[in-house]
Order: C-alpha cells, then structure tokens, then sequence
C-alpha cells in the first residue's frame, strides 16, 4: 500500500504537523517530514482528528433499502468524517438473532466506507417482551457488545434489569431509548407553550426523564454499566449528573439536532423537523450544550434516521420521525460546542470519537494521532462556509432539517485504515 | 410633473351649492309624482352612499307633495359590480328593502352621479335578486355623460359636460358636513 | 402575503370586524325570496372533507351556494384517500381539476398550514377545523354570536368585544374551537376564561391570553357569555375524569348554574351537544342557549368570509397590511 503525507494539518486543534500514513498505520508525526514517494495533502490550517465515531446510526437495511442501505449510509458516514458507525437494530427483519447481525456486518465490509458495527436488538422483535439471544449476537462474526431497542423503550422494568444483568457475561452494554410509553401515546412534539398552541400531542420531558431515573437506579442496583441514547432535556442531564456523581456506570448520548434546534421550529408544521424525542425548548438545547461540555453527556451520536421523501412531504402527523444527521453532525458540533468556545477540538475528537469507540469497543477506533496507531483520520476545514443542500448528500435521503441553513467547516479528507474514502469532499 | 399637491386639487369649483341641490330635488319630485301618476307605487331605492341620502331627501319632498309615506330603502351594488375582480373585495353596504317589497311597484333608483352606467347596470342586476319590479326609473343628481353601456337617466338634477380629465364630487350634509357638487381636476397620476 | 385561513391568530381586530360586519350584510340576504349573491360567480370551490363534520360541511357549502360558486364536495371516506393517496396528491389532482379555493377540514393538526405553505397548490386554503388546532370560521360564527346579543345588531357594526366576560367551559386540550376562540376573542378585546378539569387543560396554557379557573360555580356569575365545549366520552377511559356524572357534576351546565349567570348572560355550544353530560335538555332548549342560532349565524360568517378572502383580486384580510410608505 502507498503512502500519505499530510502537510502542516492542525493534530487536534493544536500547533501544525505532519503525518505520514503508511499502509494502514501512522508512520510519523511531526514536522518537516519529507514526502518521498507519498501523495501529498496540503493540510494548512485544517484540523485533524482521529476518524469519528457514530454510536447511533439507522442505516436501514436489510428491509428499508428505499430510505438507506449499509452502502449509502457508509458512503454518507466516510462523507461526515466517520470511520465506523454502530447500526441501530431496527431493521426489518429486526436485528435480533445472529444471523442479521452477521448480514450487516458482512456488508459493512464488503462496502468498505466505514467499519459497520451492528447493534443487537435487546428484545425479541423490539416487543419489550422476551430477551432477545444476546449471548448468540456477541459470539457471531459481528461481535456484538451494544444492545438497543431503540425506536422503542425498553420499558419493562424486569426486562430492563435483566438484559443489564446478563451482557455483564460478556461486557456488553444496554443502550435505552427513554420513553415512557404511556405517558407518551399519540406524542407529536415535545410538550410545553408551543404544543399546546398547535394542538399537536405532547411529548413530556418526564417521559424520558423518568426511565432515566429508573434506569441509573437499575444499573446501581445490579452493577451494571447503561447507556442512554439521544438525551433531549434539562431534566435528563440533572439525572445523569446526579447518577455520575454517584459512582453509577452511566454514558449518555446527545444528537446534533438537539444541540442547534428548538420546538419553536415545530411552528412550520414542516415534518423535517419531526423526530424522537423530540426538538426541546431553548432551555433543554442551553442545558445539554453544557452538559456535552462539562462530560456529563459524554458522547454526541446522530440518530441518523433517513427517510424516503414521500414520509416527509405530507402533514406532520402521518410524516415519518427522524432526520439524517451523519454529513451535517460535525458541522453543527463546529457551530454549537467550538465556535461558542465550550469545546476545544481535542475535545470534540474525544466526544465524537474517543468516548464513542470506548463505550461501543469498536477496536482501532478513538485512537490517538500518533506513530503505530492505525490511520483512522479525519481533516477538516473549519474556515468553509456553506449552505446546506441534501441535493449533494451520499446518503440515500434528504430529509435534513438543516437544508438551506449555513453551517460553518466541512469534512474534505477521511482515511478508514489508510484508505481515502472521502478525498477534497469527494467519495473516493 | 406639475406642482400641484396631488392630494387636493386646488382647483375643484362648485357647480351646484346648497341651495341649488334642494331645488333641483324638489324639481325632480315633483317630476315623479307627474309620471308616476301621483307616485302611488314607487319605492325609492338609494344606492349608496350619497344616493341613499338624496333618495331619502327625495321621499321627504314626495312625501310632502302627495301626502302619503314613501318607501324609500337601499341597494348595495358592491357584489354585482363588474370589476369585482378587479380590487380587493370591498365592504358591504346596506341594502334595505322597504317592507312590502318591490314586486309590481315602480323602483326609482336614486344615486348622486351618472357616469359610464356601470353602477345603474349593477343595481339592475341587484334589482334582479330581489324581485320584479313594474318598471325601473333613475334620478341622478348629476349626469356628467361618457356613457359606456346603453343607459339613461329619468329624472337629472344637472347635466354636466365634463371631459375624462374632470371628477365629479358630490357633497352632502349627512355624510360631509355640506352640500355641493364640485368639479375638479384628476390628479395627475403618480 | 397571506392569502388563506389558517388560524383565527391570523385576523388583525380590523380584519375581523370586517368580517363580522360583512356578515351582518349577508345575514340580510337570508331573508329575501331569492338567498342568492353573485359575488363568487364562475369560481369553484372544493370542501375537502377528510373528516366526518356533516354540519361544517353543509355550512360552508350553503356559504358557497348563496355566493354563487360552483361546489365540488369531496369527502375522504370511500374515496382515493381511503386507499393511501396523500393530502399532497389530493389537492394536486383537485386543483388539476380548476379548483380556485380549497376549505379543508383535517384531522391532522397543521394539515391546512401545510397545505397552505408547502407549495403542493396555488389556490387559496380555509381552513375548516384541523385536528386540535383551530377552527378560524367557528370562532368568528361565535363572535358574531356573541356580539349580536351582547352589543347588539346594528349597534355592534364596526364594534368589538371589548370587556365583554366570555367563559369557555369544558375539553379544552382536544378542543380547536377553544384555541380558535381565546385567539379570536382576545383579538377583539374580549377577557376570556377557561374552566375545566386540570386534566382538559394542556400544558402551556399559561402563556395563553387568558385565565384558568378550575371552579365553574365561581366564574358564572361574572360571564357575559358561557360556551360549553363538548366532552367526548372516550375521553373517560383514558382517564381525564372519573365518570360521566362526576363531570356534570362539577363541569356540566344545569338549570341551576345557568341560574347564577347573569339575566343578560348567553349559553352557547359549537355542537353537537352531549345532552346530559356537558349540558342539560333544560338548559340547551332555553331561551338563553344561542346553539341554533350559532347554526344560521355559520352560514353569514362563512359567507363573509369567503367573499372577503375569494371576492376580488386579492382578500380583504388576513394579509399584513403593507405599511403606509408609498411616496406622497
């Protein structure tokens, strides 16, 4: 394999460097390091990061290729900077037994865009009902060591305590989706001011904050480590602090979307703006850009939900919930955590990439940018300004809530073990 | 462009005053109750805004000449206008039809100024709507010509030739604090 | 510019004043031999019904007939739509048809906005009552009531609502007519007051320009009019209120609470009435209860409406007036 000289990049926000990639590894850091016989990039005031991580990513397939498959939504994550992404469970047939997990691990492979790292269902079918064959996933080619229902809670309070009691065999982790089922029936947005004006079925922040309550409870309880995806309120980081603090084996997760967007948007009755949880008050959005900052929320994940177009181009509450997220999320990251100074970008690589690897085990992954380590990288241009068009996305939907809107930095160069996958903002 | 304030010609005259609009209704009253034959069936109907005052003023005289109470009413054109299209729906007026109706009666429409006849055919479809009467007649205060449809007026207080460039007010006490017919300038488009 | 109606939040006071008034002018044309205004002659209006409202949907087709325009009734049951066709493919195929307006009723909240604002149609959208979300021409129907018996007929032209004391009674979380009417009724000045159990009221209702009582028994003797909303008995099972005589108990209207309004005060009811559990026979068959005049007073309102919205170029209302800015 040939090599690759990275000129005068910024390692993690820091002075400018040089890094040469030989084969799949990180030769050299350093400066003034001559380029011989390696393609060179001019990397001048550019960032480089290790390459991102995505702990929650629906790339649909197998059973929803309209909207997305484990091809375009890899081509969409080398795209976004992302080296290896974690595919929600579900899917149709649902992630739930070894044999569909196997299937889109072996097409992550086979696309070669990004390590696909699927996740198991915790349930049979995501009924909430019946454990699903853990144990089976994790022994599997795919190697399973997340579990998630996610689209759905697990809201059984014994199913909950068991799947935390039982990965513990193997080290894995329950990754909830915290909605209280009841207390959310007919839920159309969040619940507050703008709920009640537009008469659409409100979505409480106790909802979630409640099964998150629970949740840290359990894994205390039962010394287990949980995982709680897409946190969306003030409520919910509270808790989260107060579980750390506690000594409770807690990570949680928060969206790009909720750290930029508000249910103020709702206003437009446009469902691209429709996703669960739902878009918050400005209050929630201040709350979690703080809490991403001071780590008690540890990692940013997309929940990249793409959608066929017809699923959105209709009245809010037939449209479908969720919106794509894996080209944009770096930006808006750039925009809500670095630009406001709450961030720096060795920061950023640790909440998009080191933290992420960790708790998923995606190995080789979150690594430092140094000598040995394997060339998983990500550069990007912070000075580039643009206006978001899904026209120009990799993944196989638009249903963006950012079209139209500038966003600051853009991704131009992902290398997934040495291979260029995305090259000057091009899919390689 | 000229200098003139454009909000105000300055150069508007009265053509009739007062007095002179007092005599000219009660010439036209006495005019109906001679081809009216005592006016014994005729319902006055004033298209408004200023033919309902003059109708009113009308039925006073008719009233005092022939010693009976005159229906008088009002009839809204604003829905049978031509240029309905044209502009922003405008309010309504009121159309008022005095209790026994129109139907084989003598309907005198009343309005201040006859001008191209498109008003006087909008009433006569209003007219159509409400029900049939025994024949229509129309007093005008002013007819100014420049006809555009094939109508004319019965009972004219003032024929008054004016030229396209000319506008015709009409002024009365209910609604302006005076009566008078001015004739003033168009002003010059902007 | 605004070309639709959407929400009673989009009428400015003029604007609605207008459209009362001009309401007043079509009620006359009820009492004429031939009810009939040419106004909306060789335009096509289609009721786009996805939602079972018989009432509505004679109102405003009345509304359209006596305006003179043509009506294309389409109702979603038994048709396409039944079948998966979306609202988008609708009002496309309709308005491929000549549609030149579209009245819509939806139960999906925001379905007229979206129809309104996505771009699918070109023709100007009425909303028609949308999920729990509005129901502009209702509350105007409502205020038009109010303000006849309240101010009078020909003394309330060109008036408001000012300090008039309205209460709404009943489900206001699932209720458009209640949404439409604080909007409204705020607009022309009117001090609005909410009662219901806690468990009818929605989240967020503190920003609303209006009080919230839990008390009815203490509002009524301050209530120039009293709109009971109407309480499905669904609602009973999902536990918004204990049985169906705890809630006439505490929120139904009865002879004897109608008793402590004062003499001038109003019952009202968007209907169809639940007899017995929001409101008793005595009370709805009572000189004071205005239901079928609210009936004959939807047909003017929608009349006016129409006409101000469809009747020219461009509507009389619901658009931002531009500012005054024009050279002199």
């Amino acid at each position: 394999m040939s090599k690759t000289l990275i000129r005068g990049a910024k390692v993690l926000g820091g002075e400018a460097q040089d890094v040469l990639i030989d084969g799949e590894t990180i030769l050299e850091v350093g400066t003034g390091i001559e380029a011989g016989d390696a393609t060179v990039v001019e990397a001048e005031g550019k960032i480089l990061l290790p390459g991102l991580v995505d702990l929650h990513t629906h790339l649909r397939e197998p059973g929803r290729e309209d909207s997305e498959t484990v091809l375009t939504g890899t081509r969409a994550a080398a795209s976004g900077g992302y080296t290896a992404v974690f595919a929600m469970a579900n899917t149709f047939p649902v992630a739930d037994t070894a044999g569909v997990v196997e299937q889109v691990y072996r097409l992550g492979q086979e696309g070669g865009y990004a390590d696909v790292q699927p996740i198991g269902a915790v349930t049979v079918g995501l009924e909430g009902k019946k454990l699903a064959e853990l144990g089976a996933m994790h022994e599997s080619a795919a190697g399973v060591t997340v579990f998630s229902d996610d689209g759905k809670c697990v809201d059984d309070a014994v199913i909950m305590r068991r799947a935390l009691e039982y990965v513990k065999a193997f080290g894995g982790v329950v990754a909830q989706h915290a909605q209280e089922p009841r207390l959310t029936e007919g839920a159309q947005m969040n619940e507050g001011v703008v709920s009640a004006e537009l008469g659409l079925g409100g979505w409480p922040a106790v909802a979630e904050e409640s099964i998150i309550a629970r949740d840290v409870l359990l894994a205390e309880h039962v010394g287990s480590r949980v995982h709680i995806c897409h946190l969306s309120t003030a409520g919910s980081v509270e808790i989260v602090r107060w579980a750390k603090s506690r000594g409770i084996d807690v990570t949680a997760e928060v969206t790009p979307h909720h750290l930029l967007l508000t249910d103020e948007m709702v206003r437009t009755y446009n469902p691209v703006y429709k996703v669960n949880p739902p878009l918050r008050t400005e209050r929630d959005v201040m709350a979690l850009r703080e809490a991403l900052a001071d780590g008690t929320i540890d990692i940013v994940a997309t929940d990249h939900a793409p959608h066929p177009h017809e699923d959105k181009d209709c009245e809010w509450a037939a449209a479908a919930m969720g919106m794509v997220g894996l080209e944009t999320a770096l930006s808006v990251v750039q925009q809500t955590m670095v630009e406001t100074g709450l961030l720096t970008w060795a920061a950023v690589a640790d909440r998009m990439s080191v933290k992420p690897a960790e708790i998923g085990q995606a190995t080789g992954h979150g690594r430092p940018v140094s000598a040995g380590e394997p060339a998983n990288l990500t550069l990007l241009d912070p000075a580039y300004r643009g206006v978001v068009d899904p026209a120009g996305f990799a993944s196989r939907s638009g249903n963006t809530p950012y079209e139209g809107r500038e966003l600051p930095g853009r991704v131009t160069h992902t290398w997934l073990r040495g291979r260029a996958t995305l090259v000057d903002g091009k899919l390689a | 462009m000229d200098s003139h304030d454009t909000n105000e010609p300055d150069v508007a005259r009265p053509v009739l005053e007062g007095p002179d609009i007092a005599r000219v209704l009660t010439r036209i009253a006495h005019e109906i109750v001679e081809r009216a034959k005592g006016a014994e069936d005729v319902v006055l109907l004033g298209i408004p805004t200023r033919g309902v005052f003059l109708a009113r003023r009308l039925a006073e005289k008719l009233e005092e000449i022939t010693g009976r109470s005159i229906p008088v009413g009002s009839l809204d054109i604003t829905m049978y206008r031509d240029d309905l299209r044209m502009h922003p729906p405008r309010a309504l007026a009121r159309t008022e039809i005095p209790g026994d109706g129109i139907d084989g009666r003598l309907v005198v429409l009343v309005d201040d100024v006859l001008f191209s006849g498109r008003t006087i055919r909008a009433a006569l479809d209003g007219l159509n709507d409400i029900g049939r009467p025994r024949a229509v007649q129309l007093a005008v205060l002013v007819d100014r010509g420049h006809r555009e449809l094939p109508i004319r007026a019965d009972y004219v207080g003032k024929n008054l030739p004016t030229s396209l460039r000319e506008t015709v007010k009409v002024q009365l006490a209910e609604e302006d604090g005076r009566d008078a017919v001015l004739l003033g300038a168009k002003p010059a488009s902007a | 510019m605004m070309r639709h109606l959407i929400s009673a939040a989009d009428l400015t006071r003029d604007d609605a004043v207008l459209i009362l008034d001009t309401a007043e002018e079509m009620a006359r044309v009820a009492d004429r031999p031939i009810k009939k205004l040419p106004a909306l002659r060789g335009r096509t209006i289609c009721n786009l019904f996805f939602e079972d409202s018989t009432r509505t949907r004679i109102s405003f087709e009345a509304a359209e007939k006596r305006l003179s325009a043509d009506v294309i009734n389409f109702a979603a049951k038994g048709s396409s739509v039944s079948k998966g066709e979306s609202l988008k493919d609708t009002a496309q195929t309709l308005e491929a048809m000549g549609v030149d307006a579209v009245v819509i009723r939806h139960g999906a909240s925001g379905a007229p906005y979206r129809l309104a604002t996505s771009g699918w149609i070109d023709a100007p959208v009425i909303n028609a009552g949308d999920g729990t979300h509005q129901h502009p021409t209702q509350a105007l129907l409502d205020a038009f009531t109010m303000r006849r018996r309240l101010v009078g007929r020909d003394a309330g032209l060109g008036k408001d609502l000012k300090g008039k004391r309205i209460t709404l009674v009943g489900d206001v979380l699932h209720s458009r007519v209640a949404r439409s009417n604080v909007d409204l009724l705020h607009t022309l000045g009117a001090e609005v007051t909410l009662v219901a159990p806690p468990t009818l009221v929605p989240v967020g209702v503190d920003t609303w320009p209006c009080d919230v009582s839990y008390d009815l028994d203490r509002v009524l003797p301050e209530s120039d009019a009293v709109m009971m909303l109407r309480v499905q008995r669904e609602r009973m099972n999902a536990a918004f209120f204990p049985t169906e005589r705890e809630y006439s108990r505490r929120y139904g209207l009865d002879g004897e609470r109608m008793a402590k309004m004062p003499e001038h005060a109003i019952v009202m009811h968007p209907g169809p009435m639940v007899r017995g559990m929001e409101i008793t026979a005595e009370v709805a068959d009572s000189e004071r209860c205005t239901v079928i005049e609210q009936v004959a007073n939807g047909v003017h309102t929608r009349m006016a409406v129409l006409y101000l919205l469809l009747g020219g170029n461009e509507p009389a209302v619901t658009h931002t007036r531009p500012n005054d800015s024009e050279s002199k």
